[in-house]
């Protein structure tokens, strides 16, 4: 009795212990983060309490810890991955470069921070995301116009960076102060059209070593320097790279901020906003699309056929929601377009919506046969991408399903009637008519 | 299934049939009953053609026994798939159908694109069977379909060289055709392909239109032109039919046999038979557009010119006045024609003439042009070695049947020698069109042999009627030719006359051993299906396409796209149930161009061609394990060829050394890393093929390949058959992270 009542306790709890990242349910819930060492946890506690209070549970470990692991038994154990661990040259346990990318492949998300003391492991990891730190280890931002003004005069490498990513999807709808912090710069992959600058270096900004006299131009200058870069994988695994782990320390989210050059000084830096308005970013709180229902029929009929005839008249609908962190939401846009595509779209169409997440178009099938596709490749900055195809085959006329008698060709009709009428008459007047 | 061919045999034959245990119930007192000698001599006939045509449907049966009952090679599996479809689905479904598993993404309308002839015979056959309560499977009866052809084909040659010569002739034609390894060719059981009833086809409608000329009958006529529809129906080769017919009416004009039976026969012919083939959905208008056919329609005009001048002569008296009349409408009809033609031309009304049409009047057109034509290896000029190994003694006799043609020159004899000698000059541009050769060189053959035999004969009998006088009217009944014959007796004697008749003998008998080792040895392979010997002499099967044809149907999701090179496209579509690129049917020279391209590119470049067609699965022949010579890599530079017929990027001495075509150290670096090369060596540089031979060694061409390191970036390797021969590749989803 006593083990029937456990089972059935264990059964019920079930629902709750499957209660993790699923495709109704995007939003993360268990997180790893690993540190350094221990006292990351309390000098960054601010942002994990914002991260537990919007119910993450978070499991702090060293990331030399020797029981690390992703997954037990082919399941991942966690779906998300925060690395705060930028001196660390080597995970403990079963943990290594090719678990965190394979962890990424499978779509699980991951934050990686680095410093000035970034490691070979954690550089390697972001260059296979697209983004290549400075290769000199020493090196940091310097920027002699918008740094951060402070009580000491320093080497112009703590800066004020406010070139903010215009994405709402990303960053939310309010505006960001500037947040100031010491930054490692790196660059995007140009090859790599999925990663993205969230916070860029100004204009004036160069990457290079204080200490040592520069002797030639640095390699890294201007706005190309990336700051704090995202990335979205093919699979929607959304990365966060940041130059800095103080950018999310308790330190800067507390402290003020003021822009060399400008007279404001603002009381807090952007620092927490940003931080925070990013991680709902990364873990799936914001810009999480799904499409669902996607139907196609014949004009004036409802169910899907699985052929079409050229020239057939179609509805096609598809219903579009996005998670707003706790529930799905109707997504409202007028850019949802469709494609009819054989090699190249034969049709584009750009779908109405209803405001309640149904997208619905019709049109005419081309007067082409062969295998089409409906496609809806939509690609926003900052939500997840929608690529959807179902394939139709379209075929031609049958032999019946041409007009029977044309008016055009009455005198053809006319003509070859008459003619046999004439021969039949010549037949019997040339026979009988001695 | 052996017994069924002989049910629905023509109806002479059938007759005499039920006559033949009443005679052979009572053989034994032959004398008693005294049959007279026309009816002997009809038993004797009946009996040989009955015989012939038991021999031809068995000898193209080593295939089943060696093998198993399947189908060969690879467009008879697209015969097979479609007939398949027309029985299960019905005439309609199939004529209206619209395959989407073929050149993805164009699509086929295979009703519009095919000749229904064979599927629709076989289908008949199977319904026919199954009325019968005969419980076959349809593919029984299309791996049947070929050899019962080809038993039908006997008979209409018996007739045909009945008509041509005498019977004599006819069963030495029937007899001939039977074993002919031109014919076998194409129509061992399992050969399921359009040539197997074409063939039969293509000579009943000769055969009907020499007999509507001989006769002038309107019946004769109409006969020919439904012989025609059905060839029509069954093979693109009717082209040669209207043409020939044509050539040889115009033939008869210019020597002046011009008659009324030839103006009835060819009109009913021509109009009714064109109606008909207009029927068919992929000829349609084609036969009143398109060039091959304006030959038949201007000699048809001609006839018309013929006759109203033969009346206007009959009208007018005055031979001078005729003569200013004839000019007159001579030019008329002439600049007329030429008008009508140049007119046509230009505003592409009458469509030009295909390439393969201009290949076979220009060899060398589609080796400079065509690239696509020039790379079948049946479509290459033919060796000699192929005519003897065909034709073997009727390659000698058929001179000598020509010499006995022009000899008794008539309608019919002017058709077989005129027959014979176009069909003998294509079947020298295309190895392919032997097959079309074959029954005149079997009739013409079949004249000489009779001919000379028949000489002989007499020769021998009438030196013994000298001796004994009885048996005068036994030679009486063999009409005119015996007489000229006799006229011309040489002066050798008797014992010379035999000694010829022995050694012609003997030159047949060894026609028949050379046919029935040709058989076996050469054309009853399935090619889908490799024997080998192996190192103790015993026989080794490589069953690697099946094996990999059913790994794709079990393991590949049901909508995948396989990219391969067009040869297997058939076969995969019918055996692996999967979607192509591009097929045997090469319609479209783009797309195969295209796949060209993809082989014969870099990966990176490759894929980007590969993820545009949605391929899924890429599948290479490679036969450097097995020594199995006809695989990609032997066949790679005619892709290269294609591809870069339309995509100039792709140029053929990047992938030479030299102008040497090379896998070795010694290859281009374009070949050693080209997408066909990776895929056909990947993970071979680690095997040891042969003992003594370092690791890598290539046994199908004998070398030690120069890319031992082979990476595949984009690709992944799916599945690899037991002897190497079929590989299978999947083509990765793009980075998740780039």
């Amino acid at each position: 009795m006593a083990k029937l009542s456990i089972f059935l306790t264990f059964i019920s709890l079930l629902p709750l212990l499957c209660y993790s990242f699923s495709p109704e349910n995007p939003t993360d819930r268990k997180i790893l983060v690993l540190l350094d060492n221990a006292a990351i946890k309390s000098s960054h506690s601010i942002f994990f309490k914002s991260l537990q209070t919007r119910g993450f549970k978070l499991d702090f470990k060293l990331a030399d810890d020797p029981n690390l692991t992703l997954q037990r038994y082919g399941r991942y154990l966690y779906d998300a991955l925060i690395l705060f661990s930028p001196s660390t040259k080597r995970f403990g346990g079963s943990l290594d470069f090719a678990a965190i990318l394979e962890f990424v492949d499978s779509g699980h998300d991951l934050i990686v921070a680095a410093d000035a003391s970034a490691s070979d492991l954690i550089r390697n990891i972001a260059t296979e995301c697209g983004v290549d730190f400075d290769e000199d280890s020493a090196a940091r931002v310097i920027d002699h116009t918008s740094y951060a003004v402070s009580e000491t005069e320093g080497d112009h490498t703590v800066i004020a960076a406010d070139d903010f990513i215009q994405s709402n999807a990303i960053l939310g709808n309010k505006k960001i102060e500037a947040s100031s912090s010491l930054w490692i710069g790196h660059t995007l992959n140009a090859a790599n059209n999925l990663v993205l600058k969230v916070l860029s270096a100004s204009p004036s900004a160069y990457s290079a070593n204080p200490e040592i006299k520069l002797s030639s131009p640095p390699s890294l200058t201007g706005s190309a320097i990336s700051l704090v870069s995202v990335a979205q994988a093919r699979n929607n695994a959304r990365i966060l790279i940041s130059g800095s782990l103080d950018l999310f320390s308790n330190r800067l989210f507390r402290s003020g901020v003021q822009k060399a050059g400008r007279s404001t000084k603002h009381e807090k830096s952007g620092n927490e906003q940003f931080v925070t308005e990013l991680s709902k970013w990364v873990f799936h709180e914001r810009g999480h699309l799904k499409a669902v229902n996607v139907r196609h029929h014949k004009v004036g009929e409802t169910t899907e056929p699985a052929i079409y005839r050229i020239n057939d008249n179609l509805e096609y609908s598809i219903e579009i929601y996005e998670w707003s962190g706790v529930s799905w939401e109707p997504y409202v846009a007028d850019d949802v377009q469709v494609q009819f595509y054989m090699m190249s779209p034969y049709v584009l169409k750009t779908l109405s919506t209803d405001k309640k997440g149904l997208y619905s178009t019709s049109f005419r099938v081309p007067d082409v046969y062969g295998v089409f596709q409906f496609k809806v490749e939509y690609q926003r900055l900052g939500y997840t991408t929608l690529s959807l195809s179902n394939q139709i085959p379209v075929r031609p006329f049958r032999h019946n399903e041409y007009e029977r008698f044309l008016p055009a060709a009455f005198p053809y009709y006319g003509a070859s009637f008459s003619t046999m009428a004439g021969f039949f008459v010549f037949t019997i007047v040339y026979l009988y008519n001695k | 299934m052996g017994g069924s061919p002989n049910q629905p045999s023509p109806t002479p034959s059938a007759a005499n049939v039920s006559i033949k245990p009443d005679t052979l119930f009572s053989g034994f007192s032959l004398k008693n009953l005294k049959l007279k000698t026309k009816q002997q001599e009809l038993l004797i006939r009946v009996s040989i053609l009955c015989l012939v045509y038991v021999l031809a449907f068995i000898t193209r049966l080593f295939s089943v026994l060696r093998y198993e009952s399947m189908i060969h090679e690879f467009d008879p599996y697209f015969n097979y798939r479609t007939t398949l479809f027309l029985t299960e689905k019905g005439f309609y479904e199939f004529w209206n159908w619209f395959d989407s598993e073929s050149w993805y993404p164009l699509g086929r309308i295979i009703g519009g694109t095919l000749y229904p002839g064979l599927m629709v015979t076989a289908s008949l056959i199977y319904w026919t069977l199954r009325f019968l309560r005969f419980a076959v499977h349809i593919r029984e009866v299309c791996v049947l379909t070929a050899p019962f052809f080809a038993s039908n084909t006997t008979i209409v040659a018996y007739f045909f060289g009945k008509e041509i010569w005498d019977s004599g002739a006819g069963l030495v034609a029937a007899a001939l055709i039977a074993i002919c390894p031109g014919y076998i060719s194409r129509s061992v059981a399992g050969s399921y392909d359009n040539e197997g009833v074409a063939i039969f086809a293509l000579l009943l409608t000769f055969y009907l239109f020499v007999k509507a000329v001989k006769t002038g009958s309107l019946s004769w006529g109409l006969a020919s032109a439904l012989g025609y529809f059905y060839m029509v129906s069954a093979w693109g080769g009717y082209v040669f039919i209207i043409n020939l017919i044509p050539l040889y009416v115009l033939v008869l004009l210019i020597t002046g046999r011009y008659s009324m039976r030839l103006y009835v026969a060819y009109n009913s012919m021509y109009v009714l038979g064109s109606l008909l083939a207009m029927q068919i959905q992929f000829v349609g208008f084609q036969h009143v557009q398109s060039g091959e056919h304006m030959a038949a329609m201007g000699v048809f005009f001609l006839m018309q010119v013929f006759y109203f001048l033969g009346w206007v002569k009959h009208l007018l008296s005055d031979s001078k006045l005729f003569q200013v009349f004839l000019r007159f409408t001579v030019t008329c009809s002439i600049g007329l024609g030429a008008l009508a033609l140049v007119g046509g031309m230009a505003s592409g009304y009458i469509s030009p003439w295909t390439g393969r049409f201009y290949s076979l009047l220009d060899p060398t057109y589609a080796k400079d042009f065509i690239p696509i034509i020039a790379s079948v290896s049946e479509h290459q000029p033919t060796a000699w070695s192929s005519f003897m190994f065909d034709f073997h003694i009727l390659l000698i006799l058929f001179p000598a049947g020509l010499y006995f043609c022009f000899k008794k020159l008539s309608d019919t004899t002017i058709f077989i020698v005129m027959y014979g000698l176009t069909s003998m000059y294509f079947a020298s541009v295309m190895v392919r069109l032997i097959l079309v050769a074959t029954p005149a060189v079997c009739l013409i053959s079949a004249v000489a042999v009779s001919a000379t035999i028949k000489n002989l004969t007499l020769l021998i009998r009438t030196k013994s009627k000298t001796q004994q006088t009885g048996s005068s009217k036994a030679t009486g009944s063999t009409k005119a030719s015996s007489k000229t014959s006799l006229d011309q007796s040489p002066p050798f004697g008797r014992n010379v006359a035999a000694a010829l008749l022995l050694g012609a003998f003997y030159l047949l008998s060894k026609y028949v051993t050379h046919c029935t080792w040709v058989t076996s040895e050469a054309y009853s392979s399935p090619s889908i299906v490799l024997a080998a010997r192996g190192a103790h002499g015993g026989r080794v099967i490589f069953d690697d396409y099946r094996e990999a044809y059913f790994w794709l149907r079990q393991n590949t999701p049901p909508d995948a796209k396989v990219m391969s090179w067009w040869d297997y496209g058939y076969q995969i579509t019918a055996m692996g149930n999967r979607t192509v690129i591009v097929d045997n049917n090469t319609w479209n020279n783009t797309h195969i161009a295209t796949v060209g391209r993809a082989m014969s590119s870099y990966e990176d470049e490759a894929y980007e061609i590969m993820r545009s067609l949605d391929v899924d699965y890429v599948l290479v022949v490679f036969g450097g394990v097995t020594g199995y010579s006809s695989d990609d890599i032997n066949k790679f530079l005619w892709m290269v060829r294609i591809g870069g017929g339309v995509f100039p990027v792709i140029k053929e001495p990047d992938y030479l050394v030299n102008g040497e075509y090379r896998v070795d150290k010694g290859a281009a670096p374009k070949m050693l890393n080209c997408l066909m090369y990776k895929l056909s060596y990947y993970r071979f540089g680690e095997l040891t093929t042969e003992y003594g031979k370092p690791p890598g060694y290539d046994r199908a061409r004998g070398v030690e390949i120069g890319n031992k390191d082979v990476k595949l970036e984009h690709l992944e390797e799916a599945f690899t058959t037991s002897n190497w021969i079929v590989r299978i590749y999947k083509v990765k989803p793009p980075s998740n992270r780039l």
